[in-house]
């Protein structure tokens, strides 16, 4: 118990102190992360509502695979990007290995089947008659699926509220892909294991601290943007 | 229907603020301090050398003297000497005699020398179940441990303590058997279990050293010279991959056995511990 207090102590003292270490991190953290998330969110969303408007042969498979992929766990995408990314790998001539980059590809590659997934779910749970009142007003596919999208904002906001938390939280594919390293590599995650590790745990508590602030703080701001679209 | 369908662009003017934070935030930090004409060095290395605080020290110095950039991955031996197999490190910084030995045999580097030494310690409950404390050498205290069966708690990573602590088994002729604890995991992690569970353990000193504090183990036996560790530095043969950064690894290699490097190792821990976690060992060939 009192270690929870002291990494709450430390966690205060390197804010206010701005602690390199812990500036360094954090701000690597919101970099990967928060890419990552735009990333699924610009090819997510836009896939989840396709796919929830659009009728082809295979569509359930892929929905499947959708919902599988929401499942999937990080480490194992780690475990691939990996071995594309390195040097004796496919994508090896890029030198991408232990980059923020390849963090954020791998996050991505999380983030993206939930974002996914979840907008499909969210334009599904819309009232079926309002895809056919938008058409019969004339509306193009691409209209339709944009005023649709608007329709179901609260729950893909709720989408991308899931994929952001799902990558800020994830260590497995951010060690393996970015290796860690100080001042290039290290995210708040990661960092924490690393201090866990060495058995500092104040230190690791108060990693996990200044996390959990950082992803209250920005799902403040998204449930604000959320919430402001209620009736 | 209300004012949150058709004509509200609330949340899409808020996801392009969003955008807009995210862009900001990608354009700081971005600066590098290194050389961007020369490809960075991978240091392949041990969790200890990573934990102990070591390289925290030595690598830093070495980028900003040369201009160098380092990326120092610390995954355990068995791990760094794979990826060096596999061209993946350009350096390597092990403390696994036998690994090390089998990978030179097969062409993995183009050089190996020894850089330091630390030591390994036998750990376990206060209460000391299996006598260890009188036991005249280590590989005693193991027999009479697994005699007893008591439990032993071991990393099972093929890292380079679990590779030493099997080989002293190997020497003892006998096997923890049903006591054994193998936890996959590292050094800090393994201890804190053996604490938990009141079983004896191997471990580095620079590890116990640093979590002392927390845990309920005491050192039963050390100084024995089969628990001596030696490091070396492995400079990996460019022939194992198409991207080996065989220059940077010799400019790395050469740093490391440099004065102002041994002078930090030997230095190393005192202000902390009050005792130097490492000993520098340098191979007489390579020694400055």
């Amino acid at each position: 118990m009192e270690l929870i207090v002291e990494g709450l102590r430390e966690a205060i003292r390197k804010i206010a102190a701005l602690d390199p270490a812990l500036s360094d991190a954090t701000l690597r953290t919101l970099q990967v992360s928060g890419t990552a998330t735009l990333v699924s969110l610009v090819i997510g969303v836009p896939a989840g509502v396709g796919l929830a408007l659009s009728r082809f042969r295979g569509r359930t498979f892929v929905v499947a695979l959708v919902n599988t992929g929401m499942g999937l766990p990080p480490v194992v995408v780690g475990l691939f990007v990996m071995i594309l990314l390195w040097r004796s790998g496919p994508l090896g001539g890029l030198g991408l290995l232990y980059t923020p980059t390849a963090m954020i590809v791998a996050q991505s590659l999380i983030a993206l089947p939930l974002v996914t997934g979840l907008s499909l779910a969210a334009v599904q749970t819309l009232p079926p008659r309002l895809h056919l009142q938008v058409r019969a007003l004339g509306a193009t596919p691409v209209q339709c699926a944009r005023i649709l999208a608007r329709e179901a904002q609260l729950p893909i906001l709720a989408a991308l509220m899931a994929g952001f938390g799902a990558v800020v939280s994830e260590v497995g594919a951010s060690l393996m892909v970015g290796g860690n390293i100080r001042g290039s590599t290290r995210v708040l995650t990661t960092a924490t294991v690393l201090e866990a590790g060495k058995g500092n745990f104040a230190g690791a508590i108060a990693l996990g601290i200044v996390l959990l602030a950082l992803a209250y703080a920005i799902n403040v701001v998204l449930t604000r943007l959320q919430q402001r679209s209620r009736p | 229907m209300g004012r949150r369908t058709l004509g509200s662009n609330g949340w899409i003017q808020g996801i392009q603020t969003l955008l807009a934070v995210v862009l900001a935030l990608l354009t700081v930090g971005c600066g590098a301090g290194s050389d961007p004409d020369r490809a960075p060095i991978v240091l392949a290395t041990t969790t200890s050398t990573q934990d102990s605080g070591l390289l925290d020290e030595l690598i830093p110095q070495f980028g900003n003297r040369s201009g160098w950039m380092v990326k120092t991955i610390a995954v355990g031996s068995g791990k760094a000497l794979a990826l060096a197999e596999r061209g993946e490190a350009d350096l390597v910084l092990a403390h696994a005699e036998k690994a090390e030995r089998e990978f030179m045999d097969r062409g993995g580097g183009t050089a190996r020398w020894r850089l330091m030494y630390n030591d390994f310690i036998l750990l376990g409950p206060p209460a000391d179940p299996a006598g260890v404390r009188e036991k005249k050498s280590v590989i005693e205290a193991l027999r009479a441990i697994a005699g007893r069966g008591d439990p032993f708690v071991s990393r099972g990573d093929e890292s380079g303590t679990h590779m030493l602590e099997r080989s002293l088994w190997e020497q003892a002729g006998v096997n923890p058997g049903a006591g054994l604890i193998e936890t996959g995991q590292g050094m800090g992690a393994t201890l804190r279990i053996a604490s938990e569970r009141r079983a004896y353990t191997l471990a580095d000193r620079g590890t116990y050293l640093a979590q002392k504090a927390t845990l309920d183990l005491e050192v039963l036996h050390e100084g024995d010279p089969v628990l001596r560790n030696v490091y070396h530095v492995i400079l990996v043969d460019p022939r194992r991959g198409p991207r080996v950064n065989s220059e940077g690894a010799r400019v790395l290699a050469r740093y490391l056995f440099s004065r102002e490097a041994i002078d930090t190792i030997a230095a190393f821990g005192r202000e902390r511990f009050g005792q130097p976690l490492f000993t520098p060992d340098p191979d007489p060939a390579v020694a400055q």
